[in-house]
C-alpha cells in the first residue's frame, strides 16, 4: 500500500494533437487520374463524375441521425433506402412503375448504401459525406431528419458539385432561400403542412381562438411555427398566446408547459418532433393541459403514437406525408407497405416512404438523364414531367427544386376505434399539393450553378 | 408583469429539476472527490437505472420493485467498472480516466441500444401517484410532488451514510486526504470501490424514480450530464452539501429563467456559474486546493 495512490499531471496532449494530426490526413482529398479518362471533350470532371461511376458499382450515402432526438426517425428512414436499393437492384415491379427504365441495377450498375450516424448535427453530417465523397467517389447524398441538417448539406451539394436529396426536411427554408441546385426535396414542408391543416382547425375549433406554439429552436420549428401561425391569424382571427421555443433534446419541458397552462390558450400547437415531441405530447398530460386544451401537431412526427401510446393522441389532427392504410387509394402505396411490412415486419411511417421515394425518383431521373453526370441528372429533374407516386401523380417545380405532392390530414384515432395494432390514424383528406404551395420566388430561392 | 401563480409553479418546476439535479450530482462529486476520477460515465449509469428499473417493471409490475432493481442493478455495475477497469486508472492521467470513461458511456449507451432500440420506454408512476392535484391556485401532477418526498428521502439517506456513519467518515477523510488515510492503515481501495457503487447508486436510482416524468431512451443521460458538471462546479467538487445546494440554485435558475424568456434558461445556468468560478473558485461549498 506504498504505492502512489493517485497520481496526475502528466500531460497526454501531445498525443491527441498527433491523434487530431493523424485524423486530418485521412481527410485530404485524394485524387484521380481516371477522372480524365472519360467525357474531357464537353463534359469536364465535376465533382465526384466521372470517377464515382466507372466502376461497376456506385455509391450512394445517407448521413442520418442513429443517436440523439431524431434516432427513432433516422433509422427508420434508413429502412427506406435499404429497400429502394433493394428494389433498384432487383428491378422490383414497384420500383419500375416509379422508374420504368430501371432494370436490375442503374445504368447497368449496383447501387451500394453507405450509412453513417449524423447525430442530426449538421457539422456531423458535412463531415461524414465529405469522407463518403473522398474515400468512396460517392454519387448521391441523402441524410437528414433535421432542417438544419438538409440546410447544411444543401450547400455543401452545391459546393462539392454533388447530388443531395433531402430525407426529411419541413423547414420552408430548405426549398425556399437555402435552395441549391444540386439539391432536392420529396417531402411536404411548413407552409404546405400549415396551408393544409389550417382551414382544417377552423372548421373543427372555429374562428377567433387563442393558440399556444411550442416550437423547437431552430430553423425547421420557426418557419413552421410562423406558416401555421400566418394561416390561422389571417384566415380565422386567431391569437399566439405564447411561442415556446425549446432547444433540440429538450427533456424536462415542465417549464414550458407551465407557461402554456398560464397562458389561457384553447389549443396547443406542437410542432416538437423525435424525442422531443414524445416527452412534450406525455409531460402535457401529466400537466393535464391535455385533453383540457387541444393538441395540434402540424408536421407529423414517425412514431409519435407508437411512443405515446393511442390513448394521448385520440383527436390530435396532424398534417402529414404518408399514412399506410393509403394503400386503399393508391395502388403503388399498398406495393410499398406490402414490401416493406414484408422486410421489416411493421407498416412504415412517414419517414421511411418518403425515403424510398426519395431514391426511387433519383433512379427515375438518372435513368431517364442516361447518365450519372449531374448537371444532366439536374436538368432530368427540372424537366418536370409527371411521374407516378405513392400518393399519386407529382412533379418537381423547376424554380425551387420542391416536389409538387398532396398532404394528408390525418386524426389520432381513439383505441376503441383502432382496427389493429397499428391503426393508429384516420386518414381524413388528401389534398392536392400544388394550391398549397407559396410562388416559386416567394421564400427568396436562388438556385445557382450547374457547373 | 409577473404572474404569480405561474412564478410559483415555475419554482416548484425548478425545486423538482433541483433535487433530480441535486442526487445525480451527489454522486458524481463523491466520486470524484474521493477518486479523482471524472466519471464521464455518470449520465450513462443514470440511463442504466431507467432500464433496469424499465425492465424489472415489465416482469414485475411493481414500481417498488423497478427502483430496487434500478438503483442496485447500476451499483453491481458501478462496483465491477470500478473492480476491472476503473482501478487501473488511478495513478495515470486525468486525460486517460476522461477518455475510459467517456468510452465506457459510449459502451453502455450503445449496448442498451442494440438490445432495446431507440423507441422511448415509459414506466407508469405508481397507482396512488397517477394525475394531478390541486394546491391552493394551482394544480401540480402528483408524480412529480411525490418525486421531491422521494429524493429527498434519498439526499437525506446519503448525508446519514457520509456524515453519520464510520464508513462515511472513512470516505470523507478519503476526499481530504487518500495517502494519509491509506497510510493509516485503512484498505482504501476498498473504499474506492465503495464509492464508486454508492456514487453510480445514486445515478442509477435517479434514472429509475425519474422515468415516469421523462419517458427513457438510450441518450437519456446525455442532456443531464451537462447539468450535473455545472451542478457540481457551482456547489463545489467533493463536497455533497454544495452538490445538493448547486442542484437546487441550477434547477431554480433554469425554471424562472424560462418564465420571461426559456431561451435563455441555459445562458442563465452558464453565467451563474461562469460568475462562481470568478468569485469562488472552488464552489460555494467546496473547500480551496481540493481538486
Amino acid at each position: 500500500m506504498s504505492r502512489h495512490i493517485i497520481a496526475h499531471g502528466v500531460s497526454r496532449r501531445s498525443l491527441l494533437q498527433a491523434g487530431a494530426g493523424l485524423a486530418g490526413g485521412v481527410l485530404l482529398p485524394t485524387f484521380s487520374n481516371s477522372a480524365f479518362a472519360v467525357g474531357m471533350a464537353e463534359k469536364p470532371p465535376i465533382g465526384t463524375w466521372p470517377a464515382g461511376s466507372q466502376g461497376d458499382t456506385v455509391n450512394v450515402a445517407a448521413a442520418v441521425p442513429r443517436t440523439g432526438t431524431y434516432a427513432v426517425q433516422g433509422e427508420d428512414e434508413l429502412k427506406g433506402w435499404q429497400l429502394a436499393v433493394e428494389h433498384i437492384n432487383n428491378g422490383d415491379p414497384l420500383l419500375k412503375k416509379i422508374a420504368p427504365k430501371v432494370s436490375k441495377g442503374l445504368l447497368g450498375k449496383k447501387v451500394n448504401l453507405l450509412a453513417a450516424d449524423s447525430g442530426a448535427k449538421p457539422n456531423d453530417a458535412v463531415q461524414e459525406q465529405q469522407r463518403f465523397i473522398t474515400e468512396n467517389k460517392i454519387v448521391l447524398m441523402t441524410g437528414s431528419t433535421s432542417s438544419a441538417v438538409a440546410v447544411a448539406l444543401n450547400k455543401f451539394a452545391q459546393r462539392e458539385k454533388v447530388l443531395y436529396v433531402t430525407g426529411i426536411s419541413g423547414s420552408n427554408d430548405t426549398t425556399g432561400k437555402d435552395c441549391v441546385r444540386y439539391g432536392f426535396r420529396q417531402n411536404f414542408y411548413g407552409e404546405t403542412a400549415a396551408n393544409a391543416i389550417g382551414p382544417v382547425l377552423v372548421k373543427a375549433y372555429g374562428k377567433n381562438k387563442k393558440a399556444a406554439f411550442m416550437t423547437p429552436d431552430y430553423t425547421y420549428g420557426h418557419t413552421v411555427t410562423k406558416s401555421v401561425n400566418d394561416y390561422l391569424s389571417k384566415n380565422g382571427g386567431w391569437t399566439q398566446v405564447t411561442n415556446q421555443v425549446s432547444p433540440l433534446g429538450t427533456q424536462d419541458f415542465s417549464q414550458y408547459i407551465t407557461n402554456i397552462a398560464n397562458s389561457g390558450a384553447d389549443v396547443i400547437i406542437n410542432v416538437n418532433w423525435g424525442r422531443d415531441a414524445v416527452l412534450s405530447v406525455q409531460q402535457c398530460k401529466q400537466f393535464g393541459v391535455t385533453p383540457k386544451m387541444q393538441m395540434v401537431i402540424p408536421y407529423q412526427i414517425p412514431f409519435l403514437a407508437k411512443e405515446t401510446g393511442p390513448e394521448l393522441t385520440a383527436n390530435v389532427y396532424a398534417a402529414t406525408d404518408f399514412w399506410w392504410t393509403l394503400e386503399d387509394k393508391y395502388p403503388l402505396a399498398k406495393m410499398f407497405v406490402q414490401a416493406f411490412d414484408k422486410k421489416y415486419g411493421y407498416k412504415p411511417e412517414w419517414g421511411a416512404n418518403n425515403a424510398y421515394m426519395s431514391f426511387a425518383i433519383w433512379a427515375r431521373m438518372v435513368s431517364e438523364a442516361g447518365s450519372f453526370y449531374p448537371p444532366d441528372v439536374i436538368k432530368a429533374y427540372e424537366k418536370g414531367e409527371t411521374f407516378p407516386s405513392t400518393v399519386g401523380d407529382v412533379h418537381f417545380r423547376k424554380e425551387d427544386h420542391q416536389l409538387v405532392r398532396p398532404v394528408i390530414i390525418v386524426k389520432g384515432k381513439a383505441p376503441k376505434d383502432m382496427k389493429n395494432k397499428e391503426d393508429y390514424w384516420e386518414v381524413l383528406e388528401v389534398l392536392p399539393g400544388a394550391p398549397l404551395m407559396q410562388k416559386p420566388d416567394a421564400f427568396g430561392c436562388n438556385l445557382g450553378d450547374y457547373t | 408583469m409577473i404572474n404569480w401563480p405561474n412564478f410559483v409553479s415555475q419554482c416548484f418546476n425548478g425545486l423538482v429539476l433541483g433535487a433530480l439535479l441535486a442526487l445525480i450530482s451527489s454522486g458524481l462529486t463523491i466520486i470524484y472527490g474521493t477518486l479523482g476520477v471524472l466519471n464521464l460515465a455518470h449520465g450513462a449509469m443514470f440511463m442504466l437505472g431507467g432500464y433496469a428499473g424499465w425492465l424489472a417493471y415489465s416482469y414485475t409490475g411493481s414500481f417498488i420493485v423497478a427502483v430496487i432493481a434500478g438503483s442496485l442493478f447500476v451499483m453491481v455495475v458501478g462496483v465491477v467498472m470500478e473492480r476491472v477497469i476503473i482501478r487501473y486508472f488511478y495513478g495515470r492521467p486525468h486525460e486517460d480516466q476522461l477518455l475510459v470513461t467517456f468510452g465506457l458511456g459510449i459502451v453502455f449507451v450503445e449496448a442498451v441500444r442494440f438490445f432495446f432500440g431507440s423507441l422511448s420506454k415509459a414506466v407508469p408512476p405508481p397507482p396512488g401517484l397517477v394525475g394531478i392535484t390541486p394546491i391552493g391556485f394551482m394544480f401540480y401532477p402528483t408524480y412529480r410532488l411525490a418525486l421531491l418526498g422521494i429524493v429527498a428521502v434519498a439526499l437525506l439517506a446519503l448525508y446519514i451514510v457520509l456524515y453519520r456513519t464510520r464508513i462515511g467518515m472513512i470516505v470523507r477523510a478519503g476526499i481530504e486526504d487518500s495517502v494519509m488515510v491509506d497510510a493509516l492503515g485503512i484498505d482504501v481501495y476498498k473504499v474506492f470501490m465503495l464509492v464508486f457503487g454508492i456514487g453510480a447508486m445514486a445515478a442509477g436510482f435517479a434514472g429509475i424514480v425519474n422515468a415516469p416524468v421523462v419517458s427513457i431512451a438510450p441518450d437519456v443521460g446525455e442532456a443531464i450530464l451537462v447539468q450535473t458538471f455545472v451542478v457540481v462546479v457551482i456547489g463545489g467538487v467533493g463536497s455533497f452539501l454544495g452538490a445538493v445546494l448547486g442542484g437546487l440554485i441550477a434547477g431554480e435558475i433554469i425554471s424562472i429563467t424560462s418564465m420571461f424568456n426559456p431561451g435563455y434558461s441555459y445562458v442563465m445556468l452558464f453565467a451563474a456559474m461562469t460568475l462562481v468560478l470568478v468569485l469562488r473558485p472552488y464552489g460555494l461549498l467546496g473547500t480551496a486546493g481540493r481538486e
